[in-house]
């Protein structure tokens, strides 16, 4: 018979949000995160706004030797686990050769990265870097690998385990891929999820200079906007969600809570442009096509669709079109709304947080509203949730990703029916 | 894992060729061809010897545009695929859309693009960068420019664990085809050879600071004193095998029978690392039995302790001398995310020709108790291979090949 794969155990870490308790007040709420960058002068930036957590390591019990190791990124990631295994109560039967590690990331540990080179090149006056000058952990941060080292290190893992660096739909592709070597048998848990925290000057930088960013640095607050007419770039984030998953029947016989089952998963590339996207969406539209057909779901089985709604106008349009194409009529009365109008856009982990979004969706019978969004911009047709939360019955969610490659990748989560077989 | 995935295509660049033929003549010679680095100045470097490859010009493979906008690393990797997809004979636009995908093995991104544009950020820290900036260093850019090089509209990806990702990545390639993809470009290229990358891998203290490209790096050897560190790498098409068959495909390499990674524990721990755990899962997953396995392909860290490690967790499933090993790399060095898929390529022609590349230079610790094949290649009958790879931070990744009857 075939493995169901159930999440059993939430961490998450995001703007606003330091756990899920607070996490989902954020949400629930419709309050952003969102705000002028703190963490250096973004004077020089055409971008000065996103969405950072005020987060000090040693708060989290990680001791000062541990954090830089670690770097920004793998503490966010580690802190998210040790969360996830303590909500999943699984710890004590864990099984290290039978548990894996999958993490996702789209930048790795880019800050520390950037720090390591102006020291070694002398605050970039040196041509070269400077290789006497490399500090101890400098592979670590080179490898993002790193991120599934430390989770393993932190709940005990020995099994398959891997980063996944699939630019924005890491997370998302993360998740999936843990449910696969569960299905297959190669782990009963699996620590899954993903972490960014590439808010830094030289990311900054590099989304200038494509125009993928905001610019409303006026309103910081209210400067994500997807799906709104004043919507013009999306606002830079961080952070990490990570889960416990297990096998359907590893997690009864211990009676965990079982949040949700990871039903399906598909992704599909555009194939068109690295930074552009095919207005039409077809891919993503496959990507949730083929992610139904495996959940078994029909599109009007869908309660709540998570959508990426990054706040460019092109993405904005591309997800809406693909739903159009994926969901037929369903698309314009099924909730459609986007997180990162509160949490901003967290790169390779912020299809973790969403999958964290869509679960407790689901857990409270709310769906989170997209913020800020007062107009929508033309195209933008359907039922964005907009500012304010909605009670409502919430049993199958569909959370999308898109990134830069061309990646589009889509999820099912489905209310897991305890009398099932 | 399902008998389904077969190797149809092999792309290939290395220090010792470009291209299936001069790679596969250079290898079963065991010609050295590891040398100083040319490619910035390594004079403030401890380690100053790289497998580099010469004469890649990436103006006569991709156009004006495409070279601007990648690193070296990528421009190998589009390269590579191409001659993967050629390989194959598979005509794309035969194969649905959206059942065509790309799997590629990472250990960093493209370090030298990444380097230049972190030179360009100016003091104040508002630097213009380059518009490939966002994409050209992250390291999902080999698969993202790979898909749409290629319009491979099905599953993309992007693995990182470092030395030993190449191998997840044929794993991976493996699913998908189960999945229900048909075709997939698997494996992976990496370019470590500039001073921010060769900085990095330096730190870990595994690098042979050796002098004299012959001795430098000597896994299995009493002299082992750590790596040469080099480019390249392999990519290959990847089919379902029905698919492959019903279309005439003319070459099947291999099958990919089994794959399975483990992670070390946790050091400190004292227990034992996950390699030898790493192959026997392979290895079950393939439905082998370890007296199936013809040849091993070593990971060879080339420091003592690694050494002994491999060689315990091969001694320990095939017993003393029970398996032929090698390690041809010792010619060309470690290729980083790139060097396990050469391994593949390289085990896939031994199938081929029944011929065991030697590895070249060494003369193994006796009590390691390896039949490590040294000298000149052996001829031997290859139909079922093991290929295994690690990684900082302790991952460990195993690879079955088996011949296709």
């Amino acid at each position: 018979m075939a493995r169901r794969v159930v999440i059993t155990g939430v961490g998450v870490l995001a703007p606003g949000g330091l756990g899920v308790r607070d996490f989902w007040s954020l949400l629930s709420q419709g309050r952003t995160a969102t705000r002028r960058i703190t963490r250096f002068d973004p004077s020089p930036f055409r971008s000065q706004v996103a969405a950072e957590i005020d987060f000090v390591p040693a708060a989290h019990g990680l001791d000062p030797q541990e954090s830089e190791r670690m770097g920004r990124a793998a503490q966010f990631g580690v802190v998210a686990a040790r969360e996830a295994l303590a909500d999943s109560g699984v710890a004590q039967t864990l099984a290290p050769q039978r548990t894996g590690v999958v993490m996702g990331t789209a930048g790795g540990a880019v800050a520390g990265l950037d720090a390591a080179y102006r020291s070694m090149s002398d605050e970039r006056r040196l041509a070269d870097v400077d290789p006497a000058h490399a500090p101890p952990w400098l592979y670590d941060h080179f490898v993002p690998s790193s991120f599934a080292t430390e989770v393993a290190w932190a709940v005990g893992a020995e099994g398959p385990s891997a980063v996944i660096a699939n630019g924005c739909t890491a997370g998302i592709d993360a998740v999936a891929h843990a449910v696969e070597l569960i299905r297959e048998n190669s782990a009963d848990v699996m620590v899954a999820g993903a972490t960014d925290a590439p808010i830094t000057p030289v990311v900054m930088a590099a989304f200038d200079a494509v125009r993928a960013t905001t610019t409303h640095n006026d309103e910081p607050t209210t400067a994500s906007r997807p799906f709104d007419d004043s919507r013009d770039g999306f606002v830079l984030g961080e952070g990490a969600a990570v889960f416990v998953l297990e096998e359907l029947h590893h997690a009864r016989s211990r009676g965990a809570h079982v949040y949700a089952e990871v039903a399906g998963h598909a992704s599909r590339s555009n194939a068109f442009h690295m930074t552009g996207l095919h207005p039409e969406g077809r891919e993503l539209a496959e990507a949730v096509r083929a992610a139904l057909h495996e959940a078994r779901l029909d599109p009007r089985d869908l309660d709540y669709v998570n959508a990426h709604g990054s706040g460019t106008k092109l993405n904005d349009l591309h997800e809406t079109q693909a739903y159009k194409l994926a969901l037929g009529e369903h698309a314009h009365r099924v909730p459609v709304s986007s997180v990162k109008s509160m949490i901003g856009h967290a790169m390779g982990s912020v299809g973790a947080i969403e999958i964290a979004a869509s679960v407790l969706a689901m857990e409270h019978h709310v769906v989170p509203p997209t913020a800020n969004l007062h107009v929508p911009g033309p195209g933008c047709d359907l039922d964005y949730v907009p500012r304010v939360a909605r009670e409502q019955r919430t049993d199958a969610v569909l959370t999308v990703g898109s990134g830069f490659g061309g990646f589009q990748s889509a999820m099912v989560l489905t209310r897991h029916d305890r009398s099932a077989p | 894992m399902s008998a389904g995935a077969v190797i149809t295509g092999i792309g290939v660049l290395a220090p010792s060729g470009t291209g299936v033929k001069e790679f596969w003549d250079t290898t079963l010679i065991g010609k050295n061809m590891i040398g100083p680095v040319t490619r910035f100045d390594a004079s403030a470097h401890q380690a100053r010897l790289a497998g580099e490859i010469r004469g890649f010009d990436p103006a006569e493979h991709l156009p004006v545009r495409l070279v601007r906008q990648t690193d070296r690393m990528t421009q190998l990797a589009l390269a590579a695929a191409d001659q993967a997809l050629a390989d194959s004979g598979v005509r794309l636009e035969t194969v649905p859309a959206h059942q065509r995908g790309v799997v590629t093995a990472v250990a960093s991104g493209g370090s030298e693009f990444a380097q230049n544009e972190l030179r360009k950020m100016g003091g104040a820290g508002g630097g213009h960068l380059s518009a490939y900036a966002s994409f050209a260093w992250f390291p999902a850019v080999n698969s993202g420019q790979i898909s749409v090089r290629n319009d491979l509209r099905g599953p993309a990806g992007a693995l990182a664990g470092d030395h030993a990702a190449g191998l997840d990545a044929l794993g991976q390639a493996g699913r998908r085809i189960r999945g229900g993809a048909r075709l997939i470009v698997a494996g992976g290229v990496d370019a470590p050879v500039c001073s921010w990358a060769w900085a990095a891998h330096l730190s870990t203290g595994l690098l042979s600071t050796g002098r004299d490209p012959e001795r430098a790096y000597l896994p299995f050897d009493a002299a082992a004193r750590g790596h040469v560190l080099g480019e390249g790498g392999a990519l290959m098409t990847v089919e379902d095998e029905t698919a492959a068959r019903a279309r005439g495909a003319h070459t099947l390499y291999g099958r990919i029978a089994g794959h399975a990674s483990t992670l070390d524990p946790r050091p400190g721990s004292g227990r034992e690392p996950g390699l030898r755990r790493a192959a026997a899962l392979a290895l079950a997953d393939a439905g082998c039995r370890p007296a199936d396995v013809d040849v091993v392909f070593a990971d060879a860290a080339g420091t003592p302790r690694a050494d002994r490690e491999e060689a315990e967790a091969i001694t320990r499933l095939f017993g003393l001398r029970g398996v032929p090993v090698t390690a041809p790399k010792a010619a060309i060095g470690r290729l980083s995310s790139g060097g396990a898929p050469v391994d593949v390529v390289t085990a896939l022609l031994a199938m081929r020709d029944g011929r065991i590349p030697a590895t070249p230079q060494v003369e193994p610790v006796l009590t390691y108790g390896l039949d490590l094949v040294t000298g000149r290649s052996r001829t031997a009958s290859v139909r079922t291979a093991l290929v295994l790879a690690r990684g900082h931070g302790g991952f460990n990744a195993a690879l079955v090949l088996r011949a296709v009857d």
